[in-house]
């Protein structure tokens, strides 16, 4: 029977990055994905006819362009359109726009107060400061310091001549960053709600954590981090929706000579003698290989998809115990025309990029108050984007397709499983809010898919519905990603690797883990890895 | 289902939206200056748009040189602090004595960050004994209001609302008088006064004008409310006919600002507040402001770091001016010790039509440019027709500024 030099568990974009890198080493690799259709939280489906869907992950900066360029992604078909800003509507029938020009941004700063326009220039400065600190420990492998290994070493001294590197007050800066609340961050810049709240956005997405929680700083950080072609901090809308980056992924690792078996889900990873050797279908059908990644996140692949007694006690409580909440929904709406906004003009680049209605830190703070209380946000915070406005190919002409990512959506409803009588009043409390600003909003919709974190998890496989596989707060970074002493993307299990978002450096369709992943794999078969470009520089 | 109540919506601020059409907007002056426009070469100016030049960059030079040239300051950041505590405050965050700052008096200032970093370099006009404005590159709102807790004083941003012209060069003087505005021969270098403009000896059409410029030549700045901007720039043009006024672009100014040995702001040094790599951080004393340090006044911003930095002998960085040999321009030149060690880097150079010389502004890593200042050289990569010519030239440390025109002292000021 044919073994495989390696299976790759799931078919997502870190799952098909990793098998990618591990192809073109000439390693004979195998995808297996459990929907009909590879791309996880990346895809792009036709749920009504004429119009596809980017119904999981929406908007693409994180990715790595490195990645982009090793795989060839371009020339598979992967594009990305970069917009031009987005606006939170106030109450007051106004809003307040982002506008990528510098001057811009300042003078719709102004609107508001003109001491937070002049502002942002520290804010920028700061924020770009820690993101240069990051930046590089992206497409490393975060270093073991129990470990004294001298490559790990070397890694720790690399983290600490950088961390030596900064001043006094930027190392204070550095902590606080990563420890405090994104609500008291902002507090050091700006005084009004409305420009507070508009920055905090970033800093509670897919994070089971209100803006006033600590830790939530980071989560900002993580977002800044992007860029589109090189336009630094720019975000986009994948030609074709987000599947435009799996699909791109998964004719590349064909052209390669890769293999993908869809609708072939995984029942468990078969483990001999301590060592994985294949996995074997829902269906009961064995695939031998020498080698296992998963695609999956930490707690599915260690709860669901290795048997509990081939793990070690304390790696199992802390996989037990890693926070990766469901905090999230999604509703994906087809639109017979583009909705109006009475307070944006017609001609604003807002209807191109990413909209929120979220006016004040209080707010958003009682949509996560309600989250606490087992209850989806009454009044929930939005992020919401048209890409048709930039992409023709999602939707027949004059119609368009509306993604709102939707915060929060706790795992459970009132401690028990969401109904669909849940996920109808959580779709309709995200409709009231858009009619709220959108007249006639209603009328314009063709289709409408809602998902709470009970169809997420069950459609994509991500446990809880968490879109980072794991949230993004230091505890959870780093070499301590998954769970301290397995951060690099090995696990107790021989043959046995991670390399989803649940790995350092997390999710946001960065692509990363996946790389990185097949670094360390090709680094334990002694095989070269000079196909894999080196990180960009920050210089 | 969902919804907060609403509040009642700001007329102002939601009329304010249509900015977004109009990325890089024009100062008060500016059908005038686009009716000159003959290059049509813009650049962006904080956010407006702004001439680079109008009809021959050289021939703006020589206008500031010979005759008498109008460069448009509007896009300048002014900030008015006016209060009973305008002078305590100024003098707690900024670097001289401004209790030596008489009303209608004008002086070159500088301000630093609590670690004594700079912020930026500006001039600070006494307008009277409680009001003052502020002039600078960049822009300061939060940090002066969050420095004004505790004093009796209003901050205001005035960018907008005040228009500001630049007459620079010899005929000058003249074109001011021809103009009508009696008496301004009174005015010495740093003096200030006001004139009556629009047929109003009082109120808000008034024009400020003070005896300052950024071109080490003879020259005035004029202040003057935004609506009253057009008749202004009419009423000097029409009586400097004769005197060869002309309109220029900031490729001009920029060569008799380095001809006078003046810096600019992220130009020849990088501002604390957009500085991302610290080591571009730099104190007064590195970028040739120690000068202007007062330590009798009492405290100001970044006192303690700047005596310690000066105790500690921590000052890492000089900034100098460089006559370098032969005449090809040295722009952004490394500077070398020995033709071998690199120890710094040239920030502005021209060959000076005024000094016939080669110069430039430099930062050097200290001893060098300090006490060492023998042996320098900057290597000058000047690309001739998609070649680099290499160039190995000689560089003399020397005082700025590089010229010194007794007309811009000259009292009265001369009638050219």
């Amino acid at each position: 029977m044919k073994s495989w030099d390696a299976i790759v568990i799931g078919g997502g974009h870190n799952g098909l990055v990793n098998a990618c890198y591990l192809q073109r080493a000439g390693l004979d690799v195998l995808v297996v994905e459990k929907n009909g259709w590879v791309g996880g939280a990346a895809t792009s489906r036709e749920l009504t006819p004429g119009f596809l869907y980017s119904n999981c992950s929406y908007v693409c900066s994180l990715f790595r362009p490195e990645i982009m360029r090793d795989l060839e992604l371009p020339r598979f078909g992967l594009q990305v359109i970069a917009y031009e800003g987005g606006a939170v509507f106030t109450r007051d029938g106004d809003y307040l726009a982002n506008y990528r020009d510098h001057d811009a941004h300042r003078r719709e700063f102004a609107r508001f107060s003109r001491r937070d326009a002049e502002a942002y220039d520290r804010y920028a400065r700061d924020v770009t400061r820690q993101c240069r600190f990051i930046q590089p420990l992206l497409m490393r492998t975060a270093p073991d310091p129990t470990s004294f290994r001298p490559r790990d070493l070397g890694e720790l001294l690399y983290l600490g001549k950088k961390f030596a590197g900064l001043s006094a007050e930027e190392m204070a800066l550095t902590l606080r960053f990563w420890t405090m609340s994104i609500s008291d961050f902002l507090d050091e810049y700006f005084e009004t709600d409305v420009v507070k709240a508009n920055f905090a956005l970033s800093g509670i997405i897919g994070t089971a954590l209100g803006p006033m929680s600590p830790g939530t700083a980071y989560v900002l950080l993580h977002h800044y981090m992007g860029e589109v072609d090189g336009s630094v901090g720019a975000w986009g809308y994948a030609r074709g929706g987000m599947g435009a980056v799996t699909q791109a992924l998964a004719a590349s690792f064909e052209a390669s000579g890769g293999t993908i078996r869809t609708g072939a889900e995984v029942d468990h990873v078969t483990i001999r003698r301590g060592k994985a050797r294949g996995v074997v279908l829902a269906s009961g059908e064995e695939i031998h290989g020498k080698l296992v990644v998963s695609n999956a996140d930490v707690k599915r692949t260690f709860l669901k998809l290795v048997e509990e007694r081939e793990l070690p006690d304390i790696f199992l409580r802390r996989v037990r115990n890693f926070r990766i909440r469901g905090s999230s929904g999604k509703v994906n709406i087809a639109l017979d025309s583009l909705p109006e906004f009475p307070a944006l003009p017609k001609d604003s680049p807002v209807y191109r990029g990413d909209m929120h209605f979220t006016d004040s830190m209080e707010r958003m703070e009682r949509a996560y108050d309600d989250w606490k209380a087992g209850r989806w946000s009454a009044d929930p915070f939005l992020d919401m984007v048209i890409p048709t406005t930039l992409d023709p190919t999602m939707a027949p002409s004059g119609k368009h397709f509306m993604s709102c990512f939707v915060q929060y959506a706790p795992p459970k409803v009132n401690g028990g499983d969401w109904t669909d009588a849940d996920r109808d009043g959580f779709a309709e409390s995200v409709i009231a809010q858009i009619s709220d600003y959108s007249p006639g909003f209603r009328n314009r919709i063709v289709h409408m898919e809602v998902r709470t974190p009970r169809e997420i998890e069950a459609e994509v496989g991500l446990t809880e519905g968490n879109i980072f596989q794991g949230e993004l707060t230091f505890d959870q970074l780093l070499f301590n990603r998954p769970v301290p002493g397995y951060a690099q993307y090995r696990s107790p299990v021989a043959g046995l690797y991670m390399c989803g978002s649940s790995t350092h450096p997390g999710g946001g369709v960065m692509g990363a883990p996946g790389r990185n992943a097949a670094a360390e794999i090709l680094s334990d078969l002694a095989k070269p890895t000079k196909h894999m470009s080196p990180a960009h520089d920050v210089i | 289902m969902n919804q907060q109540p609403a509040i009642a919506p700001s007329t102002a601020r939601a009329a304010a939206q249509s900015h977004f059409r109009t990325l890089r907007p024009g100062t008060p002056f500016q059908p005038r200056i686009d009716a000159l426009a003959r290059t049509n070469d813009w650049y962006n100016w904080a956010g407006y748009r702004a001439p680079h030049s109008l009809w021959d960059e050289e021939l703006e030079y020589f206008a500031i040189r010979s005759q008498a040239a109008l460069f448009d300051i509007s896009p300048m950041t002014k900030y008015r602090v006016e209060g009973p505590d305008a002078e305590a405050f100024l003098n707690r965050i900024t670097l001289r004595d401004v209790a030596k700052l008489k009303p209608g008096r004008v002086h070159y200032t500088a301000w630093c960050d609590d670690e004594g970093f700079v912020l930026d370099d500006g001039t600070l006009f006494r307008l009277s004994p409680t009001r003052f404005r502020l002039c600078s590159q960049e822009r300061h709102l939060p940090w002066l209001l969050d420095s004004a807790i505790g004093f009796e004083v209003i901050v205001e941003e005035e960018t907008e609302a005040v228009a500001g012209l630049a007459l620079q060069g010899p005929t000058s003087f003249a074109v001011l008088r021809d103009a009508g505005f009696a008496d301004v021969e009174r005015l010495k270098i740093f003096d200030i006064a006001e004139f009556p403009h629009d047929g109003s000896s009082q109120g808000t059409s008034r024009v400020t004008i003070s005896r300052t410029g950024f071109t080490g030549d003879l020259g005035y700045e004029l202040f003057v409310p935004a609506e009253h901007a057009l008749s202004l720039w009419d009423r000097l043009m029409l009586a400097g006919e004769l005197r060869g006024i002309r309109a220029i672009g900031y490729a001009a100014l920029n060569r008799a600002r380095l001809e006078a040995g003046l810096i600019v702001a992220n130009a020849d040094f990088v501002t604390a507040v957009h500085a991302v790599r610290p080591n571009r951080l730099r104190m007064p004393d590195e970028i040739g402001l120690g000068f202007m340090i007062d330590f009798d006044k009492g405290h100001f911003n970044g006192r303690r770091a700047i005596v310690s930095a000066r105790a500690k002998k921590r000052l890492r960085h000089v900034l100098v001016g460089l006559e370098i040999e032969g005449n090809i321009p040295a722009e952004h030149a490394m500077v070398y010790y020995r033709k071998s060690q690199e120890v710094g880097l040239v920030s502005a150079a021209m060959w000076s039509p005024m000094a016939k010389r080669n110069i430039a502004i430099a930062s050097l890593a200290r001893p060098f440019g300090d006490t060492i200042v023998d042996d320098l050289w900057v290597e000058i990569y000047a690309m001739r027709e998609l070649q680099y010519q290499k160039l190995m030239k000689r560089a003399k440390v020397v005082p700025r500024p590089f010229i010194k025109l007794d007309r811009r002292t000259a009292n009265p000021p001369a009638d050219f």
